[in-house]
């Protein structure tokens, strides 16, 4: 009941909804904001959540795209993602599931090593993306590429799938365990 | 005027900066209106500072530019680490009524007594309060000026705060000297230091939980959602949001609306045997306790452990060992196994 599924809800007409699940509340809101002022074709739903499993009581649209978004600075961000991804069901992981990792850039600060939401990336088969969302110019960037990799898992981008995507976005240096 | 007094002033009124320097002087309330009219206060520091050391020259003693360092130092309180000390009195003892003068000759004999060379000033306060300054010499030499002590004691309560003392071996007789002083039986320091002293003081007479009578404290959190309502866009959905108000309601528990004193650390001493998830782990076999120390460091401790929960940092409620320290009146802890 409570592990979501990519495909159990119709779509909505030229809607794309993405799920961000992270700890820190206030850096979620800002990073909204900053997707819904992109130009965007769709209509953007955006869902900010602590952890997982969802309230299940609330009508909500089909989700599109996970972000799990990781502060290397606290530990209890790293635990409150592994712990919400066990409510995720694994087709989902077909290219319709991301990491975001902020804080690297202040490694005096960093308690979990960068390494470790890479392995946790590459568990799961989707991309990381090591970003600062605390500075304004560098949230606008995440944003778009958000906003693209959302509309490419909503189906809007002809001839692109969330599984072509995920295959693009895997680069030499970090290879699928498989190809090793 | 001696030297050393002249160099004592110099030094003394150099610490001031500009921008205080005529509000320091009428506090102080030594020289004149009409004197200090007089000066010319645009020009550089170096020469004010000569100018005003030759009009304290004619008629000043040390004890003024002492007084001059109190009223400084009540300016400047943040720059000194302060201790909190509290007496008691005996059991069945009376609860004589407090002469301040009586206390001040009492407590300048006391520490004259038993150091030949130590330099005692006073300088009332509001609330009953005396600012108290020591100035320690020993047998042979005269008090060492540049490295006084200062006490606070409000002689409503039992309470006094210290500055820390360079010279540890004079705190005992500080301590007698202000138990015997003040008709009190005991002393005993407390586990509580900061640099702002008016927060130590909110902290020891519990005002810092003053909250409005008549403010319905349920409307703000109501106002405060409807708030958010109005500014969020309708595309953003959160999911959480009665976790949200549940951390909300549980951080305005614990921490009130007011605002929190200020106090720059806590410090937890732990002496516990170490404990394991893990069987067969080397460190869960040791007999003795382990020893750690954990400090917690923060411009504005209180406020920062009250946005933990809030931000996401932390789960709310948080660790008691945390929130109770404005309660127990203590910033300095030691933790050991029942």
């Amino acid at each position: 009941m409570s592990v979501l599924r990519p495909l159990d809800k119709q779509p909505g007409l030229n809607t794309a909804t993405i799920l961000l699940v992270g700890t820190e509340d206030a850096l979620l809101q800002q990073l909204a904001d900053a997707m819904l002022k992109e130009d965007c074709a769709s209509e953007l739903k955006i869902h900010l959540a602590r952890s997982l499993p969802l309230p299940s009581d609330v009508n909500r649209p089909r989700i599109d795209l996970i972000m799990f978004v990781v502060n290397l600075h606290s530990k209890y961000s790293l635990q409150n993602v592994e712990e919400s991804l066990r409510h995720v069901d694994a087709t989902f992981f077909l290219g319709k599931v991301g990491f975001l990792a902020m804080g690297a850039g202040q490694e005096s600060h960093c308690s979990i090593h960068r390494n470790t939401v890479t392995k946790l990336a590459n568990t799961y088969r989707s991309p990381v993306f090591f970003c600062d969302l605390e500075r304004e110019g560098f949230r606008a960037t995440v944003a778009q590429r958000l906003v693209r990799m959302l509309q490419i898992c909503a189906g809007h981008v002809p001839g692109v799938s969330a599984l072509n995507l995920l295959s693009l976005l895997r680069n030499s240096e970090n290879p699928a365990p498989e190809d090793l | 005027m001696d030297e050393t007094v002249a160099e004592f002033f110099k030094r003394t009124i150099l610490k001031i900066p500009m921008t205080e320097m005529m509000t320091i002087l009428k506090a102080w309330d030594f020289l004149s209106e009409k004197q200090l009219q007089n000066v010319n206060f645009q020009q550089r520091k170096e020469s004010l500072v000569q100018d005003l050391v030759l009009l304290c020259e004619k008629r000043a003693s040390v004890h003024d530019a002492a007084l001059l360092d109190i009223v400084y130092t009540q300016f400047h309180r943040h720059r000194k680490v302060w201790d909190v000390f509290q007496m008691s009195k005996g059991p069945g003892e009376d609860i004589d009524l407090f002469d301040m003068e009586q206390f001040k000759s009492s407590f300048k004999k006391i520490l004259q007594r038993a150091l030949k060379n130590v330099m005692v000033s006073f300088r009332d306060a509001e609330e009953n309060a005396v600012w108290i300054r020591i100035a320690w010499g020993t047998q042979y030499r005269k008090p060492n000026q540049y490295k006084p002590v200062y006490v606070v004691y409000y002689s409503q309560t039992p309470y006094a705060f210290t500055s820390s003392c360079p010279l540890r071996s004079n705190i005992p007789l500080l301590g007698q000297a202000l138990t015997v002083a003040s008709n009190h039986h005991k002393i005993v320091k407390m586990d509580l230091r900061s640099r702002y002293l008016d927060s130590l003081k909110a902290i020891v007479f519990k005002q810092y939980n003053q909250t409005f009578e008549t403010y319905n404290s349920t409307t703000p959190l109501q106002e405060k959602s409807l708030e958010l309502d109005i500014h969020m866009d309708s595309r953003i959905i959160h999911e959480n949001r009665i976790e949200k108000e549940r951390v909300q309601r549980v951080t305005q528990e614990t921490f009130g609306d007011y605002s929190q004193p200020r106090l720059e650390f806590a410090q937890y001493k732990l002496e516990t045997k170490f404990k394991s998830d893990f069987n067969g782990d080397i460190l869960a076999e040791r007999k003795e306790p382990l020893r750690c120390l954990i400090k917690f460091s923060s411009p504005h401790l209180l406020e920062a452990l009250k946005s933990l929960a809030p931000a996401g940092i932390a789960d709310a409620p948080l660790s008691p060992l945390l929130t109770c320290i404005p309660n127990k009146g203590m910033n300095y802890f030691k933790i050991k196994d029942k």
